[in-house]
């Protein structure tokens, strides 16, 4: 599984931190980091509800 | 259930429909709009799409065809009929239904002295957006906006920042002073000021001036506003005048328990704008933001697929965020204006900060201004709180 964040579409409102905090973080500096851009399989329910939450759909995620 | 019904094609029907969708409902569904396009992403529509820095197929919604969705788009339901289950269309169809989601939405409220001038208009669909973009390319550069709530308030920042003359009307004599309380209007109105917004605040509207096409605005104190173009911007109002008469409860919106079905009646549910949904932290609130509907477009579709009395309370705790100008401004929980305010992070001045709502010491919110890394943080504090003080039923 693969993460792709469109940057300019992300707003960072944080909602994926909540679902999947190992995989993603906002910083002090207001931007999105993807912690993990191929998390394990054991993740993907907590990242495909970040993708879900994203209120700027922002997150896909490929295969 | 062989067949769902989902009446709103916008966020919170999406989201039922995925949501459907991924709990292995293979039946029908049925998506029925009265806009004439795809689902959307709203947001955007003061923002990015009004700027012009983001087009329209940036900020349409993702919708994959393996969702094997049928769309019956630019019809409006017209009634429903609980007892053979159907909704009728505005185009003369019939449609039956196993299930029915109710998300129909809102549309931007009018007052009585609203008129359909040229330079008049709301802003809540890509059209309206559209409608306004076109007359900054035409040439309006003088514009008043009426409501100073959150649509008012970005509208005001993006117009401002394409270069356009603004003026901030209101009733009250701050912005946002009905969800954020005196103190924390009275950074918003410092961050307009800042940016060369004129204020007319405090004044109620008469009316508008000019007949051929909008020429300003009338206030009651006897004062005329000089614009080409008017956003007026007081709220929405819940779309639920085809319910009437079909037995379904209606109280500012639909009602429902906390679960999204309609209390009464089998396998129907509401969600998004027009759903007033018994919240288990909260009670009944009708909530207006993107997060309400995807969270409740899930459960609502989720109570759908549940055997009786299986279902679950959507718990989520209401969210929003607003930028305007360089400021991001997100709202977690559900205060209310006249709870005490706490600084916790940062300070007023600065344009940095975090402020608690707080209720007999309880935190009822949090207002994040330019910090969204403290969102999960907050918004934890406020659950944890909401939850431990949960009314007891």
């Amino acid at each position: 599984m693969k993460i792709v964040v469109d940057f300019d579409a992300c707003m960072s409102n944080a909602q994926c931190v909540r679902a999947a905090p190992s995989v993603f973080e906002v910083r002090e500096d207001g931007f999105l980091y993807v912690l993990q851009e191929q998390p394990p399989e054991s993740l993907r329910a907590a990242v495909e509800e970040a993708a879900r939450l994203c209120p700027t759909q922002a997150i896909t995620i490929e295969v | 259930m062989r067949s769902v019904v989902i009446v709103g094609a916008s966020l919170a029907g999406v989201s039922a429909a995925r949501s459907l969708r991924k709990h292995g409902f293979d039946g029908r569904i049925t998506l029925v709009g009265d806009e004439a396009h795809l689902p959307y992403q709203r947001p955007p529509l003061s923002k990015q799409f009004l700027a012009g820095t983001w087009d329209r197929t940036r900020i349409e919604h993702r919708m994959p065809d393996s969702l094997g969705l049928d769309w019956i788009l630019a019809t409006r339901a017209t009634s429903l009929d609980l007892a053979h289950r159907e909704v009728a269309l505005d185009d003369g169809r019939g449609l039956r239904f196993d299930g029915l989601v109710i998300a129909t939405g809102a549309r931007a409220r009018k007052p009585r002295w609203y008129a359909d001038l040229p330079g008049v208009f709301t802003l809540r669909t890509i059209d309206d957006a559209m409608a306004i973009k076109a007359h900054v390319r035409s040439g309006a550069r003088r514009f008043a906006i009426v409501g100073a709530g959150f649509i008012g308030s970005e509208a005001a920042a993006t117009l401002r920042d394409l270069g356009c003359d603004v003026t901030l009307i209101d009733i009250e004599p701050l912005p946002m002073l009905r969800v954020l309380g005196e103190t924390l209007a009275g950074v918003c109105v410092r961050l307009h000021e800042a940016h060369g917004v004129q204020m007319a605040l405090g004044n109620a509207v008469e009316g508008f001036v000019g007949t051929a096409k909008v020429e300003g605005v009338r206030l009651a104190d006897g004062r005329m506003i000089d614009a080409d173009g008017v956003v007026v911007g007081l709220g929405v109002v819940p779309n639920v005048e085809w319910l009437h008469g079909s037995g379904i409860a209606l109280d500012d919106g639909v009602p429902c328990d906390a679960t999204c079905a309609v209390p009464g009646v089998d396998r129907i549910v509401v969600a998004g704008d027009v759903a007033r949904c018994d919240h288990p932290y909260y009670g009944p609130l009708r909530i207006e933001h993107v997060n309400n509907a995807i969270a409740q477009g899930d459960f609502a579709a989720r109570t759908l697929l549940a055997s009786p009395g299986a279902a679950e309370p959507c718990t989520a705790i209401p969210f929003f965020w607003s930028d305007q100008y360089d400021c991001k401004l997100q709202l977690v929980g559900a205060p209310s204006p006249n709870d005490a305010i706490r600084v916790v992070e940062g300070s007023l001045g600065e344009r940095k900060f975090v402020v608690l709502f707080e209720r007999n010491g309880v935190a009822t919110g949090a207002l994040l201004l330019n910090s969204p890394h403290r969102v999960p943080t907050y918004t934890s504090i406020v659950e944890d709180a909401a939850r431990a003080h949960e009314p007891a039923t």
